[in-house]
């Protein structure tokens, strides 16, 4: 279990090797990366700028690190997460699971991606081309792909 | 005024909500009458309008009593910092 907070960028097959290396009780690795992208609608931005709470980022993030590890069986996770200036195509965000099998270690992936955007605390904002910048808002789905883990 | 809580407490604040405030953190000593996360806000929110104007739709503003996510019924007492900060858009 490990969680990394930093400006500088990401290799991800460098870090699933690591997390991995020496291992024979490994059966499946699912490694998600998110990258900064052009948003659907709107105007294309410039650039990105990730702001977070030192302390609270790595405590929170370990805590959704230690749920998952509580409900899948899994031998090793990582999650990277980015902070300050970013461009479009930029890494952000890398999670790794892995598991003896694929199963867990996909859904370990999704509910940490899902945990981790509705309660990790990062934030975004947004500059367009001509200056102007702008905080992104909090997606309603986001909160609703993190509900669908409870437990009933 | 009765005495106040001797412990100063370091308030927190980030993204828009620090932008509208003017600043990132700052230590204050919580009056008596301030229990609760929801009492905190409405105090801050006498301290002038950059407060009012960061603090404008209260409900859209989250909290976290040290480094832990809470609920504004939340009560304060004991928190060494206390911070506030817009739903989260990492990821």
């Amino acid at each position: 279990m490990s969680v990394k907070v930093q400006s500088e960028d990401f290799d991800v097959a460098a870090e699933a090797a690591a997390l991995t290396a020496g291992r024979t009780d490994i059966g499946a690795i699912v490694t998600f990366t998110g990258r900064v992208r052009h948003d659907d609608k709107g105007p294309p931005i410039a650039s990105m700028t990730l702001e977070h709470y030192p302390g609270m980022t790595e405590t929170e993030l370990s805590r959704i690190e230690a749920d998952a590890m509580a409900r899948w069986p899994l031998q090793a996770s990582l999650i990277i997460h980015r902070t300050g200036h970013l461009v479009p195509g930029d890494n952000i965000v890398l999670v790794v699971t892995a598991s003896a099998h694929r199963q867990a270690a996909f859904e370990a992936a999704g509910f940490l991606m899902d945990y981790l955007k509705t309660r990790a605390p990062f934030w975004k904002k947004e500059t367009g081309p001509s200056g102007e910048s702008s905080w992104v808002d909090a997606r309603e789905n986001d909160e609703t792909a993190a509900k669908r883990w409870r437990s009933p | 005024m009765s005495k106040a809580s001797p412990k100063p407490v370091k308030l927190l604040y980030f993204a828009w909500v620090r932008e509208k405030i003017g600043r990132g953190s700052e230590e204050v000593t919580l009056p008596d009458n301030v229990a609760t996360v929801a009492d905190l806000v409405a105090w801050l929110k006498t301290r002038g309008p950059e407060f009012g104007e960061a603090f404008a739709r209260p409900e859209v503003v989250r909290a976290a009593l040290d480094k832990a996510h809470v609920k504004s019924d939340a009560p304060v007492l004991g928190a060494r910092e206390i911070a506030f900060f817009p739903p989260v858009t990492g990821g």
